[in-house]
């Protein structure tokens, strides 16, 4: 017995020496020359942009039987690989539970994380991430069945139980939302999306709740999506947005930029179809988006028509919407997610 | 760590948590800390480990004395039975005990009652349960009855060796066992009653019971699915310890007269013990770890609780993921330390 006691107490020492060690090894990597970026490197010479995904959320991240992934969240990786890489196929997915994925980050298995993941102060100053901007507004809402008799919060009674994903923001709002109803409800917290869906829709929870776009794209899943409806009610922000590892500034504005300009394209016209044309644009805003003005991509070392492959290889936001979310029946009403000059609340500052 | 922006230190623990825990066997709320939340998910691992050892027992020691039973049918059931469920990846056994349990249970308004007020349904198994009046006194009786055997016992045992003297140790030990926490009921102000399950609606087609003891499904699967897993090994351990024990024990224990079952109970298990209980520990070990799947079906256990949602919650990836490691570590070895004890105990002391 107390051999073993030793045995075990040197393999502990061993491995926090080598612990202390590695550590030691990413502080000295931290003397960073201005402009250059670790990551762009690292991503130029692997070939591939390094992107962590849902593991299955139609519209934002999700592959077809072929290992297609197509989505929202996964056109900002391919903007970001178009704008480095000259190619938005060279995106490497990592499909990631809610739970996994900001180690995923932070431990440098990924370099952006496009999964629907809310920004809130915690996770922006607390956890070693950098959110870098907003491509969903949306809020958190709950399901039932439609025979349920429930059509509004407000019929929810005690004792009701509710199916969600553990390390969600989800959890924390649902704890704020039935504590200040003085509602005593059962939380059935799973770590994988899928097993969420499969529990409720075996009726093992009166609703689910998380993200109404997550609500409104695990609905096709259910084995009748007919049978349920989302609660007209939305208790939380949940501004979606991709997020970076802490400490490469140059990494940080190249995927905030690559935002941005799907962004601002949609703002001025610009499309995968024009965008060659609308290089000889009268406004040199829209010149400056397709590369035919400036020097925009000169700041964060990039060539000039960094921007430009963007909108042609990936399109602009619009387009992105459209193509995943809208035309696929998920939520064919922009709502909120509509440009600020068209009533929405999408405004981004200007690339210029 | 410095560059990737993660600061270390273990003083969330005192923070509060602002997550609710489905099913919990202590007092917890949101409202407490994270100390408190490791604890909640530390005593659900320790339930379900707990209940899924001495299921895992009972069934493994059945089946390993049928695969030496002289009826056909029965050795080969439990043959089979052992082929089957060792060889099935336990993450598979668990989900197919959840999920076949969903789609097979009623829901709570349609479910019929077992034995009166019993109910078994998708939402939990639910059953009448004892309410204590006094419930410190009465434990504090069973304590004194305990403590009362123990001198009884010392008492006897020198009786015995001084004076020659027996005394019905094990009578005495029964009566005190039962006449002082009886006596609570007289003079100690200890009552218990009882309440049943009360169906109740939520709304149009939802319904559960409210009242009674509530054991939640995750819980259920979860027990079943480890102790049919691990007790098909624990079957193997006590097959492979009978067979130990020579022939010659068994001819001469039926030469004297002694039937199948005073054989097994007289000669062969206590000797097979020592062999069984060796490799047996390991399968508790195994079983406690395995339960660390239990994330999987939404029970919340350690690593569902700490290691998963706390981790998320404050992003204390290495502090918590140490304090869980170490827990195991210290949850194997108590095992260990008392599996080794209890085999040194009933080891053949050489004279
Ligand atoms: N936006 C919330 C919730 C995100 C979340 O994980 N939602 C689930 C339910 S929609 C999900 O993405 N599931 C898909 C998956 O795990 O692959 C957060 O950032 O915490």
């Amino acid at each position: 017995m107390f051999k073993n006691i030793k045995k075990i107490l040197s393999l502990l020492a061993v491995a926090s020496l080598v612990f202390v060690y590695s550590c030691d090894q990413m502080a000295g990597k931290k003397n960073q020359k201005k402009g250059a970026s670790k990551t762009v490197d690292a991503t130029k010479k692997s070939g591939f942009v390094k992107c962590g995904v849902s593991q299955g959320l139609p519209g934002f991240s999700n592959a077809d039987a072929s290992g297609n992934w197509t989505g929202v969240d996964v056109d900002i990786c391919r903007a970001v690989a178009a704008a480095v890489l000259g190619d938005a196929d060279k995106v490497k997915y990592t499909p990631l539970s809610a739970k996994e994925r900001f180690t995923a980050l932070t431990s440098g298995e990924i370099d952006v994380l496009s999964r629907n993941t809310t920004w809130t102060l915690s996770r922006d100053a607390d956890i070693g991430l950098t959110f870098v901007g907003v491509n969903f507004y949306d809020g958190q809402g709950f399901m039932v069945r439609k025979n349920s008799g429930i059509n509004s919060v407000d019929d929810f009674q005690n004792g009701i139980s509710a199916c969600t994903n553990i390390g969600t923001t989800t959890e924390l709002n649902m704890r704020d939302f039935f504590n200040s109803r003085n509602i005593s409800y059962e939380p059935v917290a799973f770590e994988k999306a899928d097993e969420v869906v499969a529990a409720y829709d075996a009726g093992r929870c009166d609703t689910y709740t998380t993200d109404k776009s997550g609500l409104a794209a695990q609905r096709t899943k259910m084995s009748n999506p007919d049978e349920h409806m989302v609660l007209p009610e939305t208790i939380s922000k949940e501004p979606l947005g991709p997020v970076v590892r802490q400490g490469d500034s140059v990494w940080e504005d190249i995927v905030r930029w690559s935002l941005n300009v799907m962004i601002e394209a949609e703002e001025y016209g610009i499309d995968s179809q024009n965008a060659d044309m609308m290089k000889s644009s009268d406004n040199p805003a829209i010149k400056r988006l397709v590369g035919a003005e400036g020097e925009l991509g000169a700041a964060f070392g990039l060539d000039n028509e960094w921007s430009l492959r963007i909108i042609k290889q990936v399109g602009n936001y619009g387009e992105s919407y459209k193509r995943n979310i809208a035309d696929t029946g998920i939520l064919p009403d922009r709502g909120p997610n509509e440009l600020w000059t068209k009533g929405g609340i999408l405004y981004v500052p200007p690339a210029r | 760590m410095a560059t990737r922006g993660i600061d270390f230190g273990y003083g969330f623990l005192t923070q509060e948590s602002s997550f609710d825990v489905q099913f919990s066997l202590i007092e917890y709320s949101g409202s407490d800390s994270y100390a408190r939340a490791y604890l909640v998910g530390l005593l659900n691992t320790l339930l379900v480990s707990i209940l899924g050892i001495i299921f895992c027992t009972i069934l493994g020691v059945i089946v390993g004395i049928a695969r030496l039973s002289p009826n056909y049918l029965i050795r080969t059931t439990a043959a089979w039975y052992v082929e089957f469920f060792r060889n099935i990846p336990l993450l598979l056994q668990i989900f197919f005990w959840y999920y076949a349990a969903l789609r097979a249970l009623p829901l709570p308004q349609e479910a019929d009652p077992m034995l009166g007020s019993f109910y078994l349904t998708i939402k939990g198994f639910y059953t009448p349960s004892l309410v204590w009046i006094n419930l410190d006194i009465f434990i504090y009786s069973v304590i004194a009855a305990i403590v009362a055997i123990v001198f009884v016992r010392l008492y006897a045992k020198k009786l015995r060796e001084n004076q020659g003297k027996h005394i019905p140790v094990l009578n005495i030990s029964i009566t005190i066992l039962f006449i002082l926490p009886l006596l609570t009921f007289f003079i100690g102000g200890v009552n218990v009653t009882y309440e049943l399950p009360v169906l109740k609606q939520l709304a149009k087609t939802s319904f559960i019971f409210e009242g009674g003891l509530s054991i939640p499904p995750e819980l259920l699967s979860l027990v079943i699915a480890l102790s049919l897993y691990t007790a098909t090994f624990i079957a193997e351990c006590v097959r492979a310890g009978i067979e130990g024990i020579s022939k010659g024990q068994r001819e001469a224990a039926a030469s004297i007269g002694l039937n199948r079952k005073q054989i097994l109970n007289l000669i062969i298990m206590p000797q097979a013990l020592r062999i069984i209980i060796p490799p047996a520990t390991n399968q508790y070990l195994n079983l406690t770890k395995n339960s660390s799947l239990a994330a999987a079906i939404a029970y919340p256990d350690l690593v569902l609780v700490f290691a998963g949602t706390a981790l998320m919650q404050t992003g204390k990836a290495i502090e918590i993921v140490s304090i869980t490691m170490l827990t195991y570590l210290t949850l194997s070895l108590l095992i260990s330390l008392l599996m080794n004890w209890y085999n040194a105990r009933i080891a053949i002391v050489e004279k």
